[in-house]
């Protein structure tokens, strides 16, 4: 569906409709008190090239690849797009300033969202995927929101090790609440401690993150078990969804609900967004689901077609008792995410899987052989942690000068591990850039 | 759409506005949905129940009822506990329009205050309202 602004004759005659002379009529019911009367404070307009050089002169503070070698992933990672995304992205089809849901007209887009939701399930091992969400921290918090719907109590247990922008998310959705969320310390070994649960009760869900912020892989199973025990739902979350062409996926391990990013799935880093929130659930949960829900059905004719369904959960029809207040889903990424997995496949998927691992395995040996300490022992996906010298700070800006983004200061987000930084290689590293980041901080 | 003449509204029930039926079982109540509701909703796909333990008074909303058509409130006839949810209606919602009164009941409440049966409709008055309306 195209999207076509109206002109000024088609606003015209709509106002002589409703019997109104302007805009600004329509919302004579906002009181006053509510209205701003002061102008936008706004910049003088510019010419486009004007513009065209502002824009550069911003884009130039950032440190991007391929110009740097950027060994920071926390959450966003960079991997090759293949040319099928952004190509069929592209199309004008489907680029369009909002996602038509009217069945009669937007089978394309309601299609390519219901292969989208089958190709997360299968990803995730799960039985059911909303058609997706704003990013990874919005559906984490959905996520806990829902399983408080299901089991109707009042708190949720989270892991340290979940992504600390997340957890932020998380506590500004359940402020207003009034749900308890309690964070879960970490073990030396960079997993996340399960055993404070045998002093917690009444958990409606208890969330872990693998692979953790510290890249290391949970023992998901084991950790299912333990929630369950405690009468708890199992809800895994994840930063790097490409890692389950390597990893058992969360299904199989015993997950009720399964949330997280979807970024590395075709998508663009972008400077943060936008991205994909995944979420997916057991069959029996897709009632509490949050948001949009595609399946498939026949017309009149007998023919098959998409349409929204399950909408009874959704605001517009169930009001303040909705499962979620939005309404809506990152379809274009969702979309991307699509067209990637078809792109590259169970096999590709595997393979590119692999290749990360094998990268990030590389730097870390050569890491270990350099003298370097990794902090923490457990297996890792395409990120791990290493312990570098108490005055590493300015060699980390020696090197933003080379064009050499060595990872992610931990201390930050965890004030106990000055001096540890959070590393990733994905497919994209050679390993030549591998050698010279490690040649670098050598020195 | 049935006609108000094929309603059927058991004399031994007692009926609520909303069109919840009450029936005394010794000390206990039995709630379900009567003929006129199931009719009107249509195919129902989803019944949303408490849990026993859980206390409402009268007039709360105890229950959601989802449709092919809408989704609407149940709402408790006469306060109580619940004491006993009809969990067939999980896996078989179509009960609630097959055997509204048998096999599609919702819940068994523990009333606060018995007389408040009292306070609802016979099936005569019902049947009257129904033909006011």
């Amino acid at each position: 569906m195209r999207y076509l602004p109206h002109t000024s004759e088609d606003i015209k005659s709509m106002l002589q409709v409703v019997g109104i002379d302007n805009i600004d009529d329509l919302f004579s019911t906002i009181p006053d008190n509510c209205i701003s009367k002061d102008d936008l404070q706004l910049p003088d307009a510019l010419t486009e090239w004007e513009l065209d050089s502002h824009m550069s002169a911003l884009s130039d503070t950032m440190a991007v690849s391929p110009d740097y070698k950027v060994f920071m992933g926390a959450g966003s990672y960079e991997h090759y797009i293949p040319a099928s995304v952004s190509f069929l992205l592209g199309r004008s089809e489907f680029v369009t300033s909002y996602t038509p849901y009217q069945p009669e007209v937007s089978q394309g887009t309601l299609q390519a969202i219901y292969e989208y939701q089958t190709l997360a399930t299968r990803l995730l091992g799960m039985e059911v995927a909303t058609a997706s969400h704003y990013d990874g921290a919005t559906a984490l918090a959905e996520s806990l929101l829902m399983a408080v719907r299901i089991t109707r109590k009042k708190g949720v247990a989270v892991s340290s090790l979940i992504h600390p922008l997340y957890r932020q998310v998380v506590q500004t959705y359940f402020e207003p609440t009034g749900y308890q969320v309690i964070e879960l310390p970490y073990l030396n070994n960079g997993i996340t401690d399960l055993t404070g649960l045998d002093e917690l009760n009444d958990l409606a869900a208890v969330a872990v993150q693998s692979p953790n912020f510290f890249g290391c892989i949970e023992n998901l199973k084991e950790a299912g078990e333990k929630i369950h025990n405690k009468d708890a739902l199992f809800i895994t979350c994840f930063t790097e969804a490409l890692s389950y062409g390597l990893l058992k996926n969360p299904g199989s391990q015993g997950a009720d609900i399964v949330c997280g990013e979807g970024q590395s799935l075709g998508i663009p880093r972008s400077f943060g967004g936008p991205a994909l929130g995944m979420l997916a659930g057991k069959k029996k949960y897709m009632r509490s689901l949050p948001g949009r829900l595609v399946g498939q059905t026949k017309d009149l004719d007998g023919k098959r077609g998409f349409v929204l369904t399950l909408a009874t959960r959704e605001q517009h029809i169930r009001r303040e008792k909705a499962t979620s207040n939005i309404c809506t889903n990152n379809s274009l990424c969702a979309l991307a995410a699509a067209i990637y997995m078809a792109s590259v496949g169970g096999t590709g998927i595997k393979k590119l899987a692999g290749l990360n691992h094998d990268k990030a395995e590389y730097l870390k040996q050569e890491l270990k052989k350099a003298g370097f300490k990794i902090s923490f022992e457990s297996p890792t996906f395409n990120e791990f942690v290493v312990k570098f010298s108490a005055d590493f700070d300015s060699v980390y800006d020696c090197l933003l000068e080379k064009k050499i983004v060595a990872g992610l200061p931990l201390s930050e987000y965890y004030p106990e591990l000055t001096g540890h930084y959070l590393l990733c290689a994905t497919e994209t590293m050679s390993k030549n850039d591998m050698d010279a980041l490690v040649r670098e901080v050598k020195l | 759409m049935k006609e108000i003449s094929e309603l059927n509204l058991p004399a031994d029930l007692r009926y609520a506005d909303d069109h919840e039926w009450a029936r005394l079982e010794d000390d206990k109540v039995r709630v379900g949905l009567d003929d006129y509701a199931q009719d009107q909703l249509g195919d129902i796909v989803f019944v949303e129940l408490p849990q026993t333990g859980d206390i409402f008074k009268k007039g709360e909303v105890f229950a959601t009822v989802e449709s092919v058509k809408a989704v609407s409130e149940c709402y408790m006839p006469i306060s109580g506990e619940i004491v006993s949810v009809n969990n067939d209606l999980e896996e078989s919602p179509e009960l609630v329009n097959n055997s509204p009164y048998g096999a599609g009941w919702f819940v068994v409440i523990n009333p606060g205050n018995p007389s408040e049966m009292d306070t609802l409709m016979t099936s005569e008055a019902c049947l009257e309202k129904l033909k006011g309306t």
